[in-house]
């Protein structure tokens, strides 16, 4: 996946950083079928980790009823200026990385 | 050593040279997943599902999704949370997603749901090796599953 698909913004306020995450992805749920009635294959964000300095702050494991092109929001212990890592992987060995400026 | 076991020697080491940054990935907690009921979702997860409803536990749900493909829920909790998981009952796999908190990371997840049908949505933390729960009813209009 060439495009960027990660969309972030980190906040840092009183020695906690909030994170804002919208992520590009189908999320095939495996459930639908196409126009000629076939299965579409399920495709999916399984795993998210965010990576602020070293340390793994935050992960998440998604299944396919997460909703299309992924929001996700949660909140570290870091400071202004930090450097925040986020990466996705999916169920067909896709997977992205972004750096997001902390604040 | 003649040359194509050499080459099948040299050729595996490549192969699991390139595998194993993907293995770092394989965190994913499948029979959980997989799994078509909560309870069972939840013995898969935490290997328990002795839950006590806490009032610790906040879960902000809409009372009615008017569209069940986008249902955005939000777990916060002021315990000291190692794990959140999320868990809509009627959906064919009830558990949704589930994230894991580092030192210092605030019991908080956003997140937008796929709902099949009007449900109990579940929230549940883990805290202090123990579960506590928060649970609403959303109904929704028109699903979110299927096609």
């Amino acid at each position: 996946m060439a495009k960027k698909t990660i969309r972030g913004k980190a906040k840092a306020k009183n020695g906690m950083v909030d994170v804002k995450l919208l992520m590009k992805h189908p999320m095939e749920t495996g459930l639908r079928k196409d126009k000629d009635g076939n299965p579409i294959k399920a495709h999916f964000i399984q795993t998210v980790t965010a990576t602020a300095d070293g340390n793994t702050v935050f992960t998440a494991e998604f299944n396919t009823s997460v909703s299309k092109d992924p929001y996700l929001a949660f909140s570290y212990a870091g400071e202004k200026g930090g450097a925040l890592n986020i990466a996705w992987a999916d169920n067909m060995g896709d997977s992205d990385a972004a750096d997001i400026k902390v604040k | 050593m003649d040359r194509r076991s050499v080459i099948r020697v040299v050729g595996g080491a490549l192969v699991a040279a390139v595998a194993l940054p993907k293995m770092a990935w394989a965190a994913w907690s499948k029979s959980a997943m997989d799994a078509n009921e909560s309870t069972a979702a939840m013995n898969e997860l935490f290997g328990m599902s002795d839950v006590t409803t806490s009032a610790e536990v906040k879960l902000k749900a809409p009372e009615i999704a008017e569209n069940g493909a986008v249902v955005p829920l939000e777990v916060r909790t002021d315990m000291d949370a190692e794990q959140i998981a999320i868990f809509v009952d009627k959906n064919p796999s009830p558990l949704v997603m589930t994230a894991t908190m580092g030192a210092g990371t605030a019991g908080l997840v956003k997140t937008r749901v796929r709902m099949g049908e009007t449900s109990n949505v579940v929230a549940v933390v883990k805290s202090g090796g123990k579960l506590y729960s928060a649970n609403q009813e959303v109904k929704v209009t028109i699903g979110g599953c299927g096609g």
